[in-house]
């Protein structure tokens, strides 16, 4: 069977969930082979998730610079292995790392895929979510970057076989230097774009994200912001849910105290269900809704956390 | 004396219905365009850099006739001059196509610095900057949130998900920025008189040497097989608080199984 690349996403070993989504999906296409960048023992979950073969890179050049030599390395795994497929999570860092392979390799290229077929087509949410379009890359082997939630990661055991990879990176990737990295702290919530319930606020907060956050806790949610909550400094910029932030589709999302403008649409309207909470019974935000409330959310959404908590007992 | 080159995009507004046109490509005809506005934070950092010493800034655009619309803002905010790349050859030119123009036009300026918007608001792939860089081989320091320039070497800030960082590349570099670098200013009335009086030059594939064979439709790494509209969503109950509004969102959470 020929090979699938997957581009693995992990933090200090830690594998991210989407990693394990595109694992999953790569078994339709042909043989997962997983390509890790980092050192010591690589984790196992890659082929409990049924990775044949796992490529590491072992290499302080990779954590040093911008995409130039994990590009590099890819093209050069690409040009080795003939695979089918390569399918790297769409991240800003996984976009542009698709796009250097796919030139590298003379392969077309297809991002933010939400689905992916046998024979490496793909379906894509565009115009704010507004259409749904079908795919296909015509020229080399499909470099596709796939959003998270795209499928459920189903465990299946793999080899695993690890072969060691050293590549020479040459100097013109090495033009992007990362001086310092700063860790940001853990709000202790799943990760924006993977959680499967969102829950948001707006301007309708007034800069008090306090029963926003309370509610999302007690469903287990993570938190998101409208570009109005953003723009006004209450909550940060990497949380910010819309058009210039993040693009999510949980199985539940809550907009509290957001009007629900293009711009927000576009990264949420590919919700399974949607409630929103907002004053003003004209905000458009109601016209995409399974469920509204006319009300402030500074006493619905307490007394919603309330009854929940009681529900739960 | 800094050369800034900002690269920009004509879209279709995003505020607008934007749909296909029959050959799958983005209807760029039965909708309003405009400057993405992704780019006009470009134009701004590059407008704010040179003002903060000395240097010029070219604005270029690859697009159809209407696409002058984009430069023509740039000027207005204070660009100094413009050059549009349009050839009907290049209708429905991919990433890799856009970026192999994008590039042979920066070659035959002259430059020390590239700046452009983080992604388009239409196709929002986010990598042609990334391409432009690699065919130019040359460093790109992408999504930036702040820009510092020192001499040759340039600083930027990335609010990261997982980690703010700090990057530096020295030489001509590409920098890309994100709607975090600050508000993108509005044309004056003397910026608007002056703009018509700013040279934009029109090149065509020829100009630059770009083989009709590379670009296009037909010519892309990939194809739009089929696109839908995604169903409209059926209208859903919506309740006015009585003082019972929260409970009533926790029964609807409840009934769809969330609690």
């Amino acid at each position: 069977m020929t090979e699938v690349l997957v581009v693995v996403d992990h933090v200090d070993g830690a594998v991210a969930k989407p990693t394990l989504e595109l694992l999953t999906l790569a078994r339709r296409i042909g043989e997962p082979s997983a390509i890790y960048f980092g050192g010591g023992d690589v984790p196992a979950v890659l082929a409990e998730y049924g990775a044949e073969k796992i490529y590491q890179l072992d290499d302080a050049v990779y954590a040093d610079y911008l995409v130039g030599p994990k590009a590099e390395a890819i093209a050069k795994i690409v040009a080795d292995s003939s695979p089918a497929a390569v399918l790297i999570p769409s991240s800003a860092e996984g976009k542009e790392i698709a796009a250097r392979v796919a030139l590298k390799s003379e392969s077309g290229l297809i991002t933010d895929a939400v689905d992916v077929t046998a024979e490496g087509g793909t379906t894509q949410s565009v115009f704010a979510g507004n259409f749904t379009v079908q795919s296909s890359v015509t020229k080399g082997a499909p470099v596709i970057t796939v959003k998270p939630n795209s499928t459920t990661p189903e465990a299946t055991a793999g080899a695993g076989t690890v072969e060691a990879v050293t590549v020479d990176i040459s100097d013109a990737a090495k033009g992007a230097k990362i001086t310092a990295s700063n860790a940001k702290e853990a709000s202790g919530r799943p990760e924006l774009t993977e959680a499967a319930i969102v829950v948001a606020g707006g301007r309708g907060t007034g800069g008090d994200f306090s029963e926003v956050e309370a509610f999302a806790d007690t469903l287990g949610a993570a938190v998101g912001a409208s570009r109005a909550a953003v723009d006004s400094g209450w909550y940060p910029h990497s949380f910010q849910i819309g058009q210039t932030g993040k693009t999510v589709s949980p199985q539940l999302y809550v907009a509290n105290g957001i009007s629900g403008a293009i711009q927000h649409r576009a990264g949420m309207q590919t919700s399974k269900t949607i409630i929103a909470v907002n004053k003003d019974d004209e905000a458009p935000i109601f016209e995409l809704v399974d469920f509204g409330v006319v009300g402030d959310l500074k006493t619905v959404l307490p007394q919603a956390t309330e009854e929940i908590k009681k529900r739960k007992g | 004396m800094t050369k800034i080159v900002v690269a920009v995009k004509y879209v279709p507004d995003a505020t607008a219905n934007r749909s296909f046109s029959s050959d799958n490509t983005v209807d760029r005809a039965g909708v309003d365009g405009l400057l993405s506005e992704l780019d006009e934070y470009a134009v701004e950092q590059a407008l704010q850099i040179v003002e903060a010493g000395e240097g010029e800034v070219t604005v270029l655009t690859v697009g159809p006739d209407d696409a002058a619309d984009a430069i023509r803002k740039a000027l207005q905010m204070g660009a100094d001059s413009g050059v549009h790349v349009k050839d009907d050859a290049i209708h429905g030119s991919d990433a890799f196509a856009t970026s192999l123009v994008l590039a042979e036009a920066i070659k035959k300026l002259d430059y020390d610095l590239l700046v452009f918007g983080m992604t388009s608001t239409d196709g929002g792939m986010g990598v042609v900057p990334t391409l432009v860089a690699e065919r130019l081989g040359i460093p790109a320091v992408t999504y930036a949130s702040e820009v510092t320039v020192d001499g040759d070497t340039v600083k930027i800030r990335r609010d990261g998900d997982t980690a703010a960082q700090t990057i530096e590349a020295s030489g001509k570099v590409l920098v890309s920025v994100t709607d975090q670098t600050g508000e993108a200013r509005y044309p004056s009335f003397k910026g608007i008189m002056a703009a018509k009086k700013k040279d934009v030059q029109e090149w065509t594939l020829s100009d630059l040497g770009v083989d009709a064979a590379s670009v296009g439709l037909d010519n892309a790494w990939t194809k739009v097989e089929s696109f839908e509209p995604r169903p409209a969503r059926t209208a859903g109950e919506i309740v006015t608080d009585e003082g019972d509004g929260g409970t009533k969102l926790a029964e609807f959470l409840a009934s769809k199984k969330f609690v």
